[in-house]
């Protein structure tokens, strides 16, 4: 028996390119682990992060997480879009087929689901609990275990650029080109264990933040008094719960078919593979909502926000929302008109397809009515917005285009379908994203993003971003298909080397955000906000300290308007001393949720690489860290009155100092 | 943050709150569930030559199985309502017997996969002994893990009792058992009865 399963020597690859990454990525991890060391953190990283259960600083770890891959995933991109402005006319580029492969498969699997789900599930943590006047999510200790087996997860596919290779497959991974007869090797299993495995954590995340929403909000939030963000994050939660059990499903048959031999979706044996396609997309069109309506809640609050204005149209956003969250779940087939329905069939969800646009076309609406006659401050949240809101009709009117089976039929596999999809995830998800980011940051950390750069990286993306996919439309009506490493035509080359130009722009504005970050730590002091309202917001989100006390709110707020913290200001009961402070009950710290990841991890890889006995001995670990957790009576504590009033008077002293109050 | 000298004992949380996200979690596992069953009844005619549901399948062993199943359901109820009563032997009782009927299903349902295999009926046969195996091992494995489960329950009744957090358990096994039993009529009329009727 061989105890190290298919892992050998061989494993390490041997291409410059991905040795060099390899070796850039070990460099990082020595100099993280001396860092901390020098520094003596190593404590502090346990108790306080790696420990913890308060949903803040899961949000924050869940946006690194994010940012990480945001840099990954952005650096497959540019290799691409480098291959593809050289690769013409019979030059073979610079990158061999099956790493160019690797590379579009890896880009959109970290796209979307390490850096779209952690940074929008990061900026839920961050912001619905505050929102709805709660002190902690529903399950504090689940939270940590989805955020740890997300990290988790994203490990693997950091593993796999140095211990193996990744799937060649697409992010889709369509059976049977993912099944074990073409694809023997390790790459399909990384990524399905890490889609599992994030998968898992995801569902988890679902069900927290559905029952937190559900549960916790202050007396006098009623439903129709939820912010949109929460409101947007409760139909994303729903659609995780329901969608992501569809993806578990599915990766798990194409494993059996892998590990086991089964034939469920294999050429022979009678297998079915339409049916992993239809699964597959009976949770990926769900989870193309699941990516953008927070960002549409985002949007929301900063238009709002920025334009001093109640929000234009509070109940025909939370209806058109919930009629999204609806009709997602009826419009899959759209991935694969060409897959052989009748035309009856493609006609049905077509329409469905269509439909969509007029709930989000309403949304639109509420924005630009909320912006109508209001005085807006052009902060970095509402220029993203902005951004948004011109960029994204544009890649909806292209989806309505692809919407009809018969304009379909040409498109299909085209770039003009990826220039669709990257027009709606980038501005609609990612654009969302940034702009989150950019408005919570202060909540998080207590002082504000440098605005210089930021305008920098804002300008980068939106040019880069037309720059980049607008010739991509050209080449699909062009006819050229997407995931091409070389191609004969000269006359696409023009077009794709302005697409690179593109991607160089798009680099500026990541390089901007990075640079921003680090001069916005630098300058903390005078970007510094003591008020915990940078923006003079209008929820209860701003109605904490930045960053909130570890229980939020010392006093529960009483609700009795919708833009609760606005009203509150009105009334002058904003920044209001208390009579007097009880004892807080909060979750106690675990290493459970780390523990569970760190396994995992172990568990997946060793699943990965066929080593029975680890795989035996880390699900037992699992079980019994799940067991032992479970048995465990004694989870919270208390926070007495009396150290809640003195924490307390320590932020009324400052408020004070800075002439808040 | 200082953990260690205020502690309290017992969750925060409302059970309320707690069983509300163990409802939510049960339906998501219908999903899945009901992902398996697509499955299986899109492929259930794909045998691809080999022996189909109305040769293999034998109603009276299933009917056994579903008894075993069933039984463990009302004696789970007898343990709750032991827990009611604030009556730590019977609880102790009454998880025991569910204990040894899931056994008796899974025992069942092993040794009805044992023989098919035997028969040369495996997982790798068909299409439709694929989607067979799968669909009625995931609810087998699903079982297996609330055996697990009750015996730790059995233990935390033991050593601590019938006390507010270990009520609290109990009652979500329940939910889980229960619904485990729900799946497994679904198994029975989709896979079994479907099956022997052709």
């Amino acid at each position: 028996m061989n105890l190290l399963g298919k892992l050998s020597l061989d494993a390490i690859p041997d291409e410059p390119i991905i040795l060099a990454a390899d070796i850039m990525m070990v460099l990082v991890a020595v100099g993280l682990v001396a860092a901390i060391t020098y520094y003596g953190k190593w404590k502090y990283l346990y108790d306080e992060w790696l420990t913890t259960v308060d949903h803040k600083k899961i949000g924050v770890m869940y946006i690194i997480v994010a940012m990480v891959f945001l840099m990954r995933g952005f650096i497959d991109a540019l290799m691409m879009r480098a291959q593809q402005a050289i690769a013409s006319g019979g030059s073979e580029g610079y990158l061999p087929p099956h790493h160019f492969a690797e590379l579009f498969t890896g880009h959109g699997t970290m796209m979307i689901f390490f850096m779209g789900m952690p940074f929008l599930i990061g900026l839920m943590n961050i912001a619905v609990p505050t929102q709805i006047g709660a002190r902690d999510v529903a399950y504090p200790y689940l939270n940590a275990v989805s955020l740890w087996l997300t990290v988790s997860a994203g490990m693997l596919v950091m593993a796999s650029l140095a211990v193996g290779h990744f799937s060649d497959a697409g992010w889709t991974g369509y059976a049977p080109y993912s099944g074990i007869k073409s694809n023997p090797g390790v790459g399909v299993d990384y990524w399905i264990w890490a889609l599992q495995i994030s998968g898992i954590g995801t569902t988890i995340t679902g069900i927290n933040f559905f029952v937190t929403i559900m549960k916790e909000r202050a007396p006098g939030m009623n439903l129709m008094r939820m912010p949109m963000f929460t409101w947007t994050s409760l139909c994303t939660n729903i659609l995780m719960v329901l969608a992501f059990p569809a993806l578990t499903v599915v990766l798990a048959l194409l494993s059996l078919d892998r590990y086991v031999g089964t034939h469920f979706f294999t050429s022979d044996g009678g297998g079915n593979q339409m049916m992993f396609v239809n699964m597959f997309w009976v949770w990926g069109h769900p989870e193309v909502y699941i990516l953008i309506l927070p960002a549409f809640g985002v949007f929301s609050e900063v238009t709002a926000t920025f334009s001093n204005k109640r929000l234009f149209g509070y109940a025909s956003l939370v209806y058109a929302t919930m009629v999204i969250a609806l009709l997602s779940f009826t419009v899959w087939v759209h991935h694969f008109f060409t897959m052989g329905q009748d035309a009856t069939r493609n006609s049905i969800f077509a329409i469905a397809t269509m439909i969509i646009g007029v709930p989000t076309g309403v949304k639109i609406y509420d924005w630009l009515f909320t912006m109508f006659r209001g005085r807006i401050r052009f902060n970095l949240p509402i220029l993203w917005t902005l951004s948004f809101i011109i960029t994204f009709t544009i890649g909806g009117m292209t989806g309505v285009m692809l919407a009809i089976p018969g304009i379909d039929f040409k498109m299909h596999n085209g770039l003009f379908l990826v220039a669709h999809f990257h027009n709606v995830l980038i501005p609609g998800m990612l654009f969302g994203l940034f702009a989150g980011y950019h408005y919570w940051f202060p909540k998080a950390f207590g002082f504000c993003l440098d605005e210089v750069w930021g305008r920098r990286a804002f300008w980068g993306w939106t040019i880069g971003f037309y720059f980049a996919f607008m010739p991509l439309y050209i080449l699909g009506l062009m006819g050229m298909p997407r995931r091409m490493v070389t191609y004969d035509d000269p006359a696409w080359q023009p077009f794709l080397i302005v697409a690179a130009i593109g991607a160089l722009f798009v680099a500026f504005g990541v390089l901007s955000l990075i640079i921003q970050l680090i001069v916005s730590i630098r300058d903390r002091e005078q970007l510094k906000d003591v008020s915990g309202d940078p923006w003079n917001g209008r929820t209860l989100d701003w109605a904490t300290a930045s960053p909130p006390a570890e229980y939020n709110f010392a006093v529960i707020p009483e609700v009795q308007d919708r833009d609760a913290w606005t009203d509150m200001k009105a009334r002058g009961v904003a920044y209001a001393r208390p009579d007097k402070y009880d004892d807080i009950h909060m979750p106690k710290n675990t290493a459970a949720g780390f523990i569970l990841g760190a396994l995992s991890f172990v568990f997946g890889f060793a699943l990965i690489w066929h080593i029975w006995w680890l795989v035996a001995v880390s699900g037992a670990a699992m079980i019994a860290t799940v067991i032992i957790r479970g048995c465990d009576d004694d989870t919270w504590f208390v926070i007495p009155a009396d150290e809640v009033k003195r924490r307390e008077d320590k932020r009324f002293e400052a408020l004070e100092k800075a002439g808040v109050v | 943050m200082s953990h260690g000298a205020n502690t309290v004992h017992g969750a925060s949380r409302p059970d309320t709150i707690v069983n509300f996200g163990f409802w939510v979690y049960l339906m998501s596992d219908v999903i899945l569930f009901s992902m398996l069953f697509t499955m299986f009844v899109v492929v259930s005619d794909n045998t691809f030559g080999g022996p189909g549901g109305a040769e293999l399948f034998k109603l009276r062993d299933v009917f056994f199985e579903t008894m075993a199943l069933l039984f463990s359901s009302i004696t789970f109820g007898f343990a709750m309502l032991s827990m009611h009563a604030k009556h730590k032997g019977g609880v102790l009782l009454w998880l025991l017997v569910t204990f040894i009927f899931g056994v008796l299903f899974v025992t069942l349902e092993l040794h009805e996969f044992y023989e098919l295999i035997h028969e040369g009926a495996t997982p790798q046969t068909s299409a439709f002994l694929s989607a067979f195996f799968t669909l009625v091992g995931t609810h087998g494995t699903h079982v297996t893990f609330g055996l697990i489960w009750i015996l730790v329950m059995v233990g935390q009744v033991a050593f601590k009792g019938v006390t507010p957090p270990v009520a609290s358990r109990l009652f979500r096994l329940a939910l889980f058992w229960h619904f485990l039993d729900i799946v497994w009529i679904a198994v029975f009329s989709t896979v079994y009865l479907s099956g022997v009727m052709g």
